[in-house]
């Protein structure tokens, strides 16, 4: 076929390329206002105002204070160490329940789900309380080992490291199990089976098929969980009962305690740079779409 | 040379879901060397007698033995079968070379002798020289030729394949049907091969295996299965046929009130079914001969197909339903004489000794 010079509605057909891709860009719009006023403006406005100095001009004394006094290179020793435990138990935890719900049927695994969902959409609030009735020194557990002669003086569970990870770990489970259940079920089981047919004893396919596999999702969860567990606020602050202190209690004090505006933001914009840091080396790691669920 | 292959005996397989037989008293044996297919409709049974043979489904009770050996209670991985699976399989984080080193790794295998084996594998699959590509840059033929290769690098006796070509398009099926036979009779194991696509099995085994509801139906060579099937099913299934009515009383057969001469004899009365098959049926010549039957009908559509022109005919009704007829005519020649025109009567011949009918 020859090519005509003339073509036949050529612009027509720009036109209305252009027109639906306007139309889809304006399905953006709220989003885009949203991310604006909610997100952009607040983090500038923090931005600007962890340079600014008690006396109300431009200084880096917000900055200063955090590598030289004690107190703050501990709270982000603390910080580090129980993001650090809570994702390993996650892990450790996580990993073998998710490795059995995929293993499941699909009405089985959903069962199991729920338990896994249910307390992921109670309250934030409601779980920490709980735990702390559960473990406090006159709590149910301590009243229980008591009564049954396994102690004799109750184990202090709160207000200490122990109760902040307890805790932690059950409000982060669920953000480690998701995405890692949703990966391992898109695993084919077929590959598992061609391992077995080839040769691999269960325990070798799983280290040199499975694993692999999975890590993907393991990542994302352990990722997920980490950056959470860096600004975690209320279970710390109740079941850490003031002793365990991490610094997003530090930003709070800050500004209810010592209207310290500045000192707060430049603590909010080290723990935006530090996740954002992370979540740049994840990528390296992960294709970053598979850090939504896939 | 050292024998590379092992028979394989199936006996009273059985497998029960339920209510519902998944296999049903399966005895069958399978010799060293031959490629034998399991063919039957989806949900028949085919895959699990695989599945059962490779160690992923136990059965209720029955016994598989490869040569002399019980393997029955033997884990998949202690069975040192090549598989093929339906969609592959492959492992998606290595590499076309780890993927089919991999059997070798597991077995302990030096690394200059993987090396030699993996290169001679992908060789022999017509893959030498994509051993570095990733899996996934690797196209659906590529990925077969993978899996297949990763199958037979440690020389089994024994390679199962799970429908392994249903994904690929029809043409390069078609070649890959040849290329897996010709692979078999350079590599000389016992293949056993599912699918549920019966040209496939034709073309490609040494006996079939037709399976259906869970029952073994019919063993036999490609030839033997086509030619003489066991009954109406299976007449059905393979290949292209129209199965008409027929009523035998004292070893005659009648078709509504007309009497046709069959190829076997008769020694029981009763309904039975004429296989007539497209390729078989011709227009009857003018001149009638007593070694055909004939059939009267009607032309109701003429359907050119390349190869071929299809007519399907619909027979004049002898009581009962209007049967339609299809009579397949070579296109040898642009000078083949003019077929009958749409409406038309036309008489269709079937020699006797192709007449044949089941139960």
């Amino acid at each position: 076929m020859s090519l005509t010079t003339n073509n036949i509605n050529q612009n027509e057909l720009r036109k209305l390329a252009a027109r639906e891709g306007y139309t889809f860009f304006g399905l953006t719009v709220p989003y885009l206002i949203m991310v604006t006023a909610l997100i952009a403006i607040p983090v500038g406005w923090l931005f600007y105002l962890s340079f600014i100095g008690r006396d109300g001009t431009f200084s880096f004394e917000n900055y200063e204070r955090m590598w030289k006094s004690k107190a703050y290179i501990k709270i982000f020793i603390t910080t580090f160490k129980i993001s650090i435990l809570t994702t390993i138990i996650c892990a450790a935890i996580g990993y073998p329940l998710a490795y059995f719900m995929s293993q499941l049927s699909r009405k089985w695994a959903n069962i199991c789900m729920i338990g896994v969902l249910i307390p992921f959409w109670t309250s934030l609030l409601v779980r920490t309380y709980a735990w702390l009735v559960l473990l406090q020194k006159k709590g149910l557990l301590n009243n229980i080992a008591i009564d049954m002669g396994l102690i004799s003086e109750p184990i202090k569970f709160v207000h200490n490291t122990t109760g902040t990870l307890i805790g932690m770990v059950h409000i982060m489970l669920p953000f480690l199990i998701l995405p890692l259940y949703a990966n391992m079920r898109a695993i084919d089981k077929d590959c598992m089976k061609a391992a077995s047919s080839l040769g691999a004893t269960p325990s070798r396919a799983f280290w040199t098929v499975f694993l692999p596999l999975s890590l993907p999702g393991l990542l994302a969860g352990l990722l997920i969980v980490f950056v959470l567990c860096l600004g975690f606020y209320v279970t710390p602050a109740i079941l850490g009962g003031g002793k365990v202190i991490m610094a997003a209690m530090k930003i709070s004090s800050n500004i209810e305690l010592y209207f310290s505006w500045g000192a707060a933001s430049a603590l909010g914009v080290v723990l935006l740079v530090v996740t954002g840091i992370i979540l740049f080396i994840a990528s390296k790691l992960v294709s970053i779409d598979q850090l939504g669920s896939r | 040379m050292e024998n590379s292959s092992l028979n394989i005996s199936i006996k009273n397989v059985t497998k029960k879901y339920d209510e519902f037989y998944a296999l049903k008293d399966i005895s069958l044996d399978i010799t060293s060397g031959e490629f034998m297919t399991l063919l039957g409709p989806s949900g028949s049974g085919k895959t699990t007698l695989l599945m059962v043979l490779a160690g992923f489904t136990n059965p209720d009770y029955g016994s598989v033995k490869f040569g002399e050996e019980e393997v029955i209670l033997k884990p998949p991985h202690l069975r040192g079968i090549g598989m093929v699976f339906q969609n592959y399989a492959l492992f998606p984080h290595m590499t076309v070379e780890q993927n089919v080193g991999y059997p070798q790794k597991l077995r302990g295998v030096s690394k200059a002798e993987t090396s030699r084996t993996v290169d001679q594998a992908l060789e022999t699959v017509k893959l030498g020289g994509l051993g570095h590509r990733r899996v996934d840059e690797l196209s659906g033929g590529q990925r077969q030729r993978v899996a297949l290769a990763r199958a037979i690098v440690f020389k089994p006796k024994i390679l199962l394949m799970d429908e392994p070509l249903s994904a690929l398009d029809k043409k390069l099926r078609e070649e890959m049907q040849i290329e897996l036979r010709q692979l078999h009779d350079t590599l000389n194991m016992t293949t056993v091969y599912v699918t549920h696509d019966q040209k496939e099995a034709l073309t490609m085994s040494d006996r079939i295996t037709v399976i259906n509801g869970g029952e073994l139906m019919q063993l036999g060579t490609p030839n033997e299965i086509y030619e003489h099937p066991e009954n109406g099913f299976i007449a059905d299934f393979i290949g292209e046929s129209t199965l008409l009515p027929v009523q035998v009383k004292n070893s005659k057969a009648t078709i509504g009130k007309t009497e046709i001469n069959v190829a076997q004899p008769l020694d029981k009365d009763g309904n039975f079914s004429l296989v007539v098959r497209p390729e078989k049926v011709f227009l009857a010549p003018s001149k009638k001969k007593k070694d055909e039957n004939y059939f009267n009908g009607t032309l109701l559509d003429s359907i050119f197909q390349g190869e071929s022109q299809l007519l399907v005919i619909e027979l004049e009704s002898a009581g009962g339903e209007a049967q339609e007829l299809r009579v397949r005519i070579p296109n040898q020649s642009v000078t083949d004489k003019a077929l009958p025109a749409i409406g038309e009567k036309v008489t269709i011949a079937l020699k006797v000794a192709d007449s044949y009918v089941v139960s």
